[in-house]
């Protein structure tokens, strides 16, 4: 890897000659090319169809185990959500625990991993292609997928590792080894290397390059086109100081600044509605409309249904097993809190922010209409916008057609968003690193300097061949960590049945009313 | 039963202050056990990094054995050794509702602490702890100038 450091490096400075412009534009190129063709093969295999049909069969795979998690649990998602908002309030938490890390701290680290880019340019790339009616299956995506989440968060809490100088670490790659060897099941060592070894792909992948990628987009949307691996050096070198340097204040800042962006632009979409509330009627008919028809999209309602599956999933990332490690830090003595509060991520994620996104872009009138048919005009795969803006620069003008200064701070929030997505990418790559190779100095540092590596080679790929790669690997981490949910959920199911029946009676005390 | 007083520490000079004026109290009252209070200020809902979540627990212990070392232990120490009848008390959490919930919790009968030594813009928005608690007090509360 260290090569692939130096090779790039003098291509940098050979941009700054005379034929900057050209030379530039060529090791994008040059970066994009290579970077499909390597990708190819493994992308080709995780989007296979089944035999016979257009559907994919990793959409499949996720869509079965959320739908079989919801009714094993008993729609855990709705009875226990009252509950979840209990104890993320603290209602549940020993006093004596202050100072620990708290169930709104878990869920908020998480949900700064997820919330992000998925919400303002997956869900773009989501209606640009499927049309209006992929948000109602990306919702009911989200709302299945809280029960994934409930299973893999549980388990992340139950079998993590604690060690004596009081750190904590835990994730899939530890309910796999550990709890298969408890239930006396064969393979749980492997399946952890092969997950952890997903995991971090999924790490340079959907956590690294394609938010880069897409900051990169919002960005030169403003300044006016320019080279790629700019963006991405500065972005590097930031993510470098943070994560190798430890200037631990920029994550910091960011951290804070981050759900503040999230509530400004959930307000703003609010208002752009509400503005609107005349159309709101007309596109939830366009929604559900589309759902069924597709409303002349490329691939009809299995089309519209793909993309919203598919971008529900690399939004929340529901069943993927990333979340399992961020929540596992919690302080607590019943893991299945954990699980419960872990469901409400998916919710805020895909039916709440995925959908503000969806509507605002369906009202705002960029996705053109044949007016003899009804339908979306067609412009190869995905539907003809107004100005042909496709993923997050859709999103930007959408939001424009409410408030035209919006694209400026949403270029803020989009680069902020992509920052924090690194930043937690980079730590649960890292824990998967560190699973496979092993704690220390040098290992850990061989990885990030890897990952911000990753960063340049992103923002220089055209968004196709690095959106294709990061769901790959995304979804790759799914397949592996929804096999060992499979065999996992019977001790999911006993926790959740014990704590239910002592909080019922009375035996899980409440200490806020 | 013997009185008893909470004292706010802040480690600094004007938790000082509010040490010299208990005692004063204690002298007067007689039978009086003094509860030397530091509260590690922290918020469950504030947000924070993976990283710093994995090493929250150690973080913790760190704070509370620096907090009783460099704060607590020094002031209940020379309490004894002036002959008064002491002990500490270190929290996580918001000063003015813990300082309150300890004198409801140890039945004290009054809360002494000094005047706010943060100043700025902070304070001017969100009230100091020492405002804070004399607003919401459940307990008789004196604030040492």
């Amino acid at each position: 890897m260290k090569k692939l450091a130096l090779t790039t490096l003098p291509l940098a400075a050979a941009g700054s000659t005379s034929a900057f412009a050209q030379e530039a534009r060529s090791i994008d190129q040059a970066v994009n090319e290579t970077f499909a063709t390597v990708t190819g093969p493994f992308v080709n295999f995780i989007f296979s169809p089944f035999p016979g049909t257009s559907f994919p069969w990793i959409v499949m795979w996720l869509v079965i185990a959320a739908s079989l998690f919801t009714v094993y649990f008993g729609f855990i998602q709705i009875r226990g959500f009252r509950h979840s908002i209990q104890l993320v309030k603290g209602d549940y938490s020993d006093p004596n625990d202050a100072g620990e890390v708290s169930h709104f701290q878990a869920l908020t680290t998480a949900l700064s991993g997820t919330v992000g880019l998925g919400n303002i340019a997956g869900v773009a790339v989501a209606v640009g292609i499927g049309g209006p009616g992929a948000t109602f299956w990306m919702i009911m995506a989200g709302l299945l997928g809280m029960a994934s989440k409930f299973t893999e968060c549980t388990l992340g809490v139950k079998y993590r590792n604690e060690y004596e100088d009081g750190t904590v670490s835990g994730g899939p790659m530890y309910y796999m080894s550990k709890g298969f060897a408890e239930r006396g099941i064969p393979g749980g060592k492997i399946l952890a290397v092969v997950f952890a070894i997903f995991c971090i792909l999924g790490a340079f992948g959907g956590g690294n390059m394609f938010q880069a990628n897409q900051a990169h987009a919002q960005i030169s949307s403003i300044t006016g086109d320019y080279p790629g691996w700019i963006t991405g050096i500065v972005f590097a070198l930031v993510v470098y100081a943070v994560i190798v340097g430890g200037i631990k204040s920029i994550a910091n800042v960011t951290e804070k600044v981050v759900p503040f962006m999230g509530v400004l632009y959930v307000g703003t979409a609010l208002i752009i509605l509400l503005l609107n509330f005349d159309k709101i009627g007309w596109a939830f008919g366009q929604i559900f409309e589309g759902a069924f028809t597709g409303l002349g999209v490329a691939g009809g309602f299995v089309g519209a249904l793909i993309q919203g599956f598919k971008r529900a999933a690399f939004s929340n990332e529901a069943g993927v097993g990333s979340a399992a490690i961020a929540h596992s830090a919690v302080r607590t003595k019943e893991p299945i809190t954990e699980g419960l509060v872990s469901l409400l991520e998916p919710f805020i994620d895909t039916v709440v922010i995925c959908t503000m996104t969806a509507l605002v872009i369906t009202i705002s009138g960029l996705l053109i209409v044949d007016p003899a048919s009804g339908n979306f005009v067609l412009d190869g795969n995905s539907i003809k916008t107004v100005g042909d803006v496709s993923g997050v620069s859709l999103t930007s003008a959408a939001f424009a057609t409410g408030f035209s200064w919006f694209p400026y701070v949403l270029a803020i929030a989009v680069v902020l968003f992509a920052f924090s997505t690194m930043i937690s990418w980079s730590y649960y790559g890292l824990k998967a690193w560190t699973y496979l190779f092993g704690e220390g100095k040098t290992t850990e540092l061989v990885f990030k300097i890897i990952f911000c590596v990753f960063v340049v080679i992103g923002a220089s790929a055209s968004l196709g061949p690095v959106i294709d790669f990061s769901d790959a690997a995304i979804f790759a981490m799914a397949v592996v960590n929804i096999t060992a949910l499979y065999f996992l959920m019977p001790i999911v199911k006993k926790e959740m049945n014990s704590y239910m029946d002592r909080l019922k009676s009375g035996e899980i005390k409440r200490f806020k009313h | 039963m013997s009185a008893k007083i909470v004292i706010g520490l802040d480690g600094s000079g004007s938790g000082e202050r509010a040490v010299a004026y208990a005692k004063k109290q204690a002298k007067q009252i007689g039978d009086c056990e003094l509860i030397a209070v530091y509260v590690i200020e922290w918020s469950p809902y504030s947000f924070q990094t993976p990283e710093e979540n994995e090493q929250r627990h150690a973080r913790r212990n760190e704070e509370i054995s620096a907090a009783e070392s460099r704060v607590v232990s020094p002031a209940v120490k020379a309490l004894k050794a002036d002959g008064f009848s002491a002990r500490g008390v270190v929290k996580h959490g918001d000063v003015a509702d813990l300082l309150n919930a300890v004198a409801v919790e140890e039945g004290a009968d009054q809360i002494v602490v000094a005047r706010a030594s943060e100043g700025g813009l902070t304070s001017r928005l969100f009230g100091s702890s020492t405002s804070n608690l004399v607003m919401t007090a459940t307990v008789p509360v004196t604030v040492v100038g």
